[in-house]
Parts: structure tokens; sequence; C-alpha cells
């Protein structure tokens, strides 16, 4: 096991360095875009005067490498720096909005898993069949639907007109357990298009490893169907599935900035959202931060699943 | 990422700042306090009850918001600052000051020296609104450390010569004569705030003297505020009053379609169209809220030319734009700020599509065949359009119009001094304020670059003048020189669009947004 283990702290290493390439990236990328906090502040009212004064109190005339050297300064003691638009800890933003966005993405992964990997049993078990065309035919057109357009259609239909669910979850801050009802449509809204791609990867891969000669040879042995397909062809059709399951989640990310701004709740896209709007370089370096070390720890944790299922995979991956 | 339809950055108010309005010496102007009863009688509805909770969706600054009311920046923290604090004056529908702290003022002789006097008030802890309360909030304001917003606002004031002449009168001394100084007092965010508060007061329990007070807040998510029985203009009749962020304008809809707020702010045209009538909601439409306009640099070619204007002035159907940019939610314009408000010219002709004369003026010009770039960006609602409309109206005149999307979060900083042609909109502010702000040689966001100095001497003495009646003439004359030969082709106003349940009663319908009445909750009430 060692090995694995080496190979484990070499990709974290490279997490690691990932990481801070981002949050690099970010800094120069925040920058570069025109404007800056003190302008964005200032609105309509960009009185010269105004935006100078805006700029020193915020200690934006320092140059930039000072800037992003005391920010960094700052990161191993879990110091975020402070909000150029409200002068509150960064951390206080993250901690904030983390629950809630933490709370819909592990519900759409919680359900993401058995749906997506059922729906592709499902279809590759009935190659060619019409059972196999019906969701193929039905998760390609929900797949072509953005979830903006998506969210605006189920609340139309399941909150304004029959009335079942609420519309949004406004009001209800970020204790959204208590309100069970208002996160059904927001999971669904995230499910989507994940359950679409990842049900089709599944068949794809369990239609390959049904046709291999190891599933052939298998039921040569006489192994009951299930058993065969469960447990001899999933496990590879898995290894891609996961490794895709862990690109969903950065995806996951963009679909959930959406769906808080549709449904508001209040979470890190809508404080991503603002940030970026408010040009709050700390708050958008903060999340960079979260953002990536989210990504970079699963996509090793893919791996890590997709080397232990089907090593073999590994070489390409 | 996807770009998300509708999703745009949440509007920023456009404040009132600079010097003056009317001068209401005393306290017995145009309904005063009347303002309340006023309010009643305009959103109609029967008599007014008491009790419950008003939930109100408003566009935020997520989760960094803040309760300093001198930080206020946005419709949902001045939306806040008005529940919880008050200021000395505030803008009626027309745009004149009206006491509201203050009971009354009183200039000398050289509109240099203001007598304030301050009705009797108390904080929510129980201490008097004081004089001293009044400078400590203004010096907090005037910090030259800080940047708050009404600082350019209260400059005409010498603060470090006022002083509290007793309990409750204020005297300030002004660093020149300024007339409608009562504006200064109605300034967008010069909130008064116990004396010795400090900006870790406000996040966490701010002490106030207005309509509510605090109960909770959470940045960007909601703040809770209760009635205040004692507040001087009476209590309002909610018990509790919850405010809201939902910056996606369908979610405001939405939250309000369902039953989940009841009052929701900013919604788009096509929204109320589609609700207009149907029962479910009542819409209604703040007219005069936002002034639409093209803004032409007159320093430079070729708008240098004034016949160029005044072609310009002529190429605009403006009925065409208000139908396509603005969905129809508005009325046209004629060239100059503020209908409806106090000191409007409204005597003019209203200006009509000539293209004829239009073509007449520039081939004098020398400007056959003029290609100009329209400055253009998403920052604000009917941009886009209206920049496109008047590219094909342009056409019909022989001009070439390039139109040039900006970005939109430094638009107004890039169009200030760039450029010569741009996409202009103002919220609601004194006319007066307008010219002070935009129109002067030394103006600090003069985007037309209007520089007069025979202008500027009509400002100074207009400031100078005591008579309402002679003041009043001086600003026509201003006007009509704007309507003459100005920058701003102000081609229409916006309607501000507020959705409401059908149980809310006591909802101001002609109060333009910035002004007293407009999000105002403690004269509303729930059927």
């Amino acid at each position: 096991m060692s090995g694995l283990g080496s190979w484990a702290a070499r990709r974290l290493l490279l997490g690691g360095v990932q990481v801070v390439a981002v949050v690099l990236l970010v800094f120069a990328l925040t920058e570069a875009l025109p404007g800056d906090a003190a302008v964005a502040l200032a609105g309509d009212q960009p009185d010269p005067a105004r935006i100078a004064a805006i700029r020193e109190a915020m200690d934006l005339d320092r140059p930039a490498y000072e800037r992003l050297g005391d920010w960094a300064v700052g990161l191993p003691h879990a110091d975020f720096g402070t909000s150029l638009a409200s002068g509150r800890p960064v951390t206080s933003y993250l901690s904030g909005a983390f629950g809630p966005t933490l709370l819909l993405a592990s519900v759409t992964v919680v359900l993401l898993v058995p749906v997506g990997v059922g729906l592709g049993v499902l279809a590759a078990r009935f190659e060619g069949r019409f059972v196999d065309r019906l969701v193929s035919a039905v998760t390609l057109g929900v797949y072509a639907v953005p979830e903006f357009a998506f969210g605006v259609l189920l609340v139309t239909v399941f909150a304004l007109r029959l009335d079942w669910l609420p519309p949004t979850a406004v009001g209800y801050g970020t204790d959204l357990l208590a309100h069970p009802a208002a996160l059904l449509l927001p999971v669904l809204v995230l499910l989507s298009r994940p359950v679409c791609s990842l049900s089709r990867l599944v068949r794809a891969g369990m239609i390959d490893a049904l046709a291999s000669p190891y599933v052939a040879h298998a039921r040569r042995y006489g192994i009951p169907g299930a058993r065969v397909r469960y447990a001899h062809a999933l496990p590879n059709a898995v290894a891609p599935a996961a490794q895709q399951l862990a690109r969903t989640v950065d995806w996951l990310l963009c679909g959930v900035i959406v769906v808080e701004a549709l449904f508001v709740i209040p979470g890190l896209g809508t404080v991503l959202m603002n940030a970026v709007a408010e040009r709050d370089v700390p708050v958008v370096q903060g999340l960079a931060v979260v953002f990536g070390v989210i990504t970079v720890v699963l996509n090793l944790g893919a791996d890590l699943v997709a080397h232990r299922f089907a090593p073999r995979a590994e070489v390409a991956a | 990422m996807q770009d998300q339809p509708g999703l745009r950055r949440r509007g920023f108010l456009t404040a009132a700042s600079g010097v003056g309005a009317l001068a209401l010496v005393g306290c017995g102007g145009p309904d005063d306090s009347g303002a309340g009863s006023g309010a009643a009688g305009k959103g109609g509805g029967g008599k007014p009850r008491r009790g419950g909770r008003l939930r109100a969706a408003f566009a935020g600054g997520g989760a960094s918001e803040t309760l300093d009311p001198h930080l206020a920046n946005l419709f949902a923290d001045v939306a806040r600052a008005k529940a919880l604090f008050d200021k000395l004056a505030d803008y009626g529908d027309d745009l004149s000051a009206r006491p509201r702290l203050a009971s009354g003022w009183e200039p000398n002789a050289g509109l240099d020296r203001w007598k304030v006097t301050l009705r009797k008030a108390d904080f929510h802890d129980g201490r008097p609104v004081t004089a001293q309360d009044v400078l400590f909030s203004y010096r907090r304001i005037a910090d030259p450390e800080k940047a708050f917003r009404a600082k350019a606002s209260l400059e005409p004031i010498d603060l470090r010569a006022s002083r509290a002449v007793d309990e409750r009168t204020v005297e300030f001394v002004l660093k020149r004569p300024t007339a409608e100084f009562p504006n200064v007092l109605a300034a967008f965010g010069a909130y008064i705030v116990p004396d010795g508060s400090s900006a870790a007061d406000f996040d966490k329990k701010p002490v106030g003297s207005g309509p509510f007070r605090f109960g909770s807040f959470a940045p960007g998510r909601s703040a809770l505020f209760r009635r205040n029985d004692d507040h001087w203009d009476g209590a309002p009749y909610l018990d509790e009053v919850e405010f809201v962020v939902a910056n996606e304008e369908s979610a405001r809809v939405n939250a309000l379609l369902g039953g989940q707020v009841e009052y929701a702010h900013e919604l788009n045209p096509t929204t109320a169209r589609a609700h207009e009538g149907g029962g479910r909601i009542e819409i209604v439409r703040l007219r005069n809220s936002a002034m639409q306009a093209f803004a032409m640099k007159t320093d430079r070619a070729p708008f240098d030319d004034e016949r160029v204007r005044e072609a310009f002035f002529l190429i605009a159907d403006r009925q065409e734009l208000v139908d396509g940019a603005l969905s129809g939610a508005g009325v046209v314009g004629n060239d100059l700020f503020g209908k409806g408000y106090e000191y409007y010219a409204d005597g003019l002709p209203q200006r009509e599509q000539d293209l004829d004369r239009a073509r007449s003026l520039l081939r004098k010009a020398g400007a056959e065949k003029l290609k100009v770039t329209l400055d253009t960006s998403a920052v604000a609602a009917g941009f886009t359009e209206a920049a496109s409309i008047f590219r094909d109206q342009a056409a019909k005149a022989g001009v070439t119009v390039d139109v040039a999307m900006g970005s939109k979060d430094s638009y107004w900083a890039d169009i200030l001094d760039s450029g010569t042609l741009c996409c202009y909109r103002s919220g609601a502010m004194p006319i007066e304020a307008h010219i002070s702000q935009r129109l002067l040689t030394d103006s600090t966001t003069n985007a037309t670059k209007w520089h007069h100095k025979d202008f500027d001497a009509l400002y100074q003495q207009a400031q100078a003048t005591k008579d309402t009646q002679e003041r009043a003439a001086v600003f026509g004359r201003m006007q009509r020189r704007l309507y003459a030969e100005g920058g701003f082709l102000v081609w229409g106003f916006a309607d501000w669009i507020i959705g409401t349940a059908r149980t809310v009663r006591g909802v101001d319908r002609e109060a333009p947004a910035n002004t007293l009445d407009w999000a105002r909750f403690d004269k509303v009430w729930l059927a």
C-alpha cells in the first residue's frame, strides 16, 4: 500500500501547487478587471475625489504585490483578510455561506449517485430497446436545458401554479433544514444536468463492460445476471464515472450560483457574485482558495476511487 | 458559468447631494408631518389597522451589508436606514425639502448662517435627540479619513464654526450663501445617529430615532425591525418589518406571488404588465423616478457646435425610445432633468422629432455624413436598447452611430471624461442638486462638460436669492438655456415599479424613488 501512499502524497503536493496557481490567477484576473472596488462602490456618482478617498481608505492605492503579500502571510493562520466592502473578516463570509452551499451540494451528490448510476445501468441493461431510448432521450433533452430556465419552469409549475412548494427560500436564512420543502426545487435543478451526464457515462461504461470478454466468461460460469452486472461490470463502468463525478462538483458550484440566485439561498455562490460585482478582492480570493481546495481534494478522492476499482485505468488517468 | 438573463448588477442609487433646496422657512411648509396622513390617503384602502409583519424584498449588497446609515449606498440600505434613523429633513414628492427631525430652519439675511431647531424626539434607548447628536453625526460623515457618501453634500457647511446654541438648536455656519440649504439637511445618507456611535454599534445594535427599533440582522439575508411606539411622527401600524434580500428580479416576483413576501422592490416593466390587473398582486408605478438621457460632451467635436446638439435633440423620437427601451414604463422627456419636481420649467414646448430640420442644422454645421460613437453598457435597464433604437433614428437623418458596449462595473467612471456621446441616467434629486453636481464648471461629475462661467454665476445668484419666486425665475433661465443648447438629450423618465401583496395598504403611489414616502414602512398597514 506504500505505493498508493506515496502516489497520494504526490497528488496532494500537486494539489497544493494547483491551489496556489488558482489563487495567483484569480488575483491577477481580478486586478485586470476594469475598475476596482472604489469605482464599483462609487457607482453612478464617480466623483474622482471620492473614488480617490475610497481607494485610500481601502488601501487600494498600495501596489498589488504588497496587498497579495499581506494576504498570503495571513493564510497559514486561517486569516483570509478583511472585506473591502464591509471591513468584516472574510472568514465570517465563508463560514456563514458555507452551510447552505454544502447542504445543497451534499444532498445533490447523495441523490445523484444512485439516480445517475441506476438510470445508466437500467439503460445499459435494455440497450437499444424502449427503456434505453426513453432514458437516453429524456437525459439528452434535460441536459440541453440551462439550469436557469429549468428552475424558472419548475417554480412556475410547482410553486406558482400548483402551490405545492415554496417558490424561494427567502427569509429562511441559513436554516434550510428547518424548511425541507424549500430545498426540493433547488436540488431538482442541481440534479438535472449532472444526472444526465452521469447516467450516460455509466450506460456507455456498462455496455462496454457487458460486452467484454471477462463478463462473457463470468456468464459462461453461470453467474447470475444481476451479480455479473453489479459485481463485475459496474466497477469498471464506475471508474470513469467517479472521475466525472468529481468534475461534476466544480460544475455543481456553477449550478449552485444560478440556483442560489433563483431561489434566494445565501450560500457561497451568492457571496461570490456580490464580491465580484463589488470588486471585493479579498473575498474573491478567499472563495478561490476554498473552491480550489475542494476541487483538488475531490479529484484526489476520485482518482483514489478509480485506482481502487480499476487499477489498470490509472495509467491513462 | 453561463450568463444569467436578468441577473444584472443591483441598481445604485443616484444620490442627491450638493447644495441647497427650497427655503422653507419654519415648519409651516407644505404638509410637513402630514407626509403621514398624505401617504395613507394616497395609498388608499380604508382605515389603517395595527399589527402584523411586513416582509419586503430588495436587491441588496449581500454579505457586505451593514446597518451603518452613513454607508447607505443601495436602495436596500436606504430603506433600512429610513426605518431605523431620521434625517433633519427629507424630500417630498416634488423633491423639495420637508422638515423631519428639524422642526424648522431660519437663515440670516446673508443666507450663510442657518439656525435649525429640532423637534422633541428620542432615540430608541430613551435619550433625547440633541443638537450635539446632529453635530456629531455630521462631523462623522465629513471625517476626512473616511469616504461616506453624504460627505460631498455636507461640503457647504463649515462644521468647525457651527455650534449647538442649546439642546435643540443648531447654528450652521456655511462657507457661502446657500438658499437651498435645507436640501443639504435632506441629503442622501445624512442620518442623525447618537453622539459617540461607532461603526461596531451599527452592526450589533444600532440605535436611531426612526419609526422602527432594531430586532435582528444577518447581512445579506434578513433584517427584522420592531415598531417604535414612541416615534415622534406617530407609531407605525406594523408590529414588525422584515427586509429580505433577493438580487434576482424573478426571485422577488416569485416570492411575492408565492406569498413569501408582501412587498417587492424594483420589478421589470414586463413583469408589471404580466401581473397588472391580474388580481394576484398590486403593481405600483412611481412616476418620474429615473431620468433617461444621452449625454453629449459639449467641449469636443462634433458636439462643441450647438447646431449639432440641437440636431440630435431633433433626431430623437422620444415615444419610440420610451416604448422600446423602457417597455412603455415611463413618459417622454423634454431635454431637462426633473420632470414634476420643484422649479421644473414645464412651460417649454415639448420637443418632437423633426428630421428635416435636423438635417438642415447638420448641413449648416458642416457635419453631413456625421459619424459618432455612442457608449453604452448593460449597467442600467434599457441602456443597450435605447442605444440601438437611437442608432436607427439617427440613420434616418444621415448620421452614423456606432454603438460601443462598455464594462458595466466601471461604466460611470469610464464615461465621465472619455467619449463624446453616451447613455446616461439619473435617479431623483432636486434640480438644484443636479445642476450643482453636473453642470457647473467645477462639478465633480460633469459628464456633458458643460463649462460656462455665466451659467455658474446664475447658480450663485440663485443660491444668494432669498425670495423663492425670484429664485425660481433664475432656475427657469438656466433651464431655458439647457433646453436650447445643453448637453443632455433627456428622452424619458422611467417609472420605478414595485409589487405588493393585495393586503398591503398605504403604499405611496406618487413618491419618486429616493424621496421620503418611497420605501417607507411606518405608514403602511396590512388589511
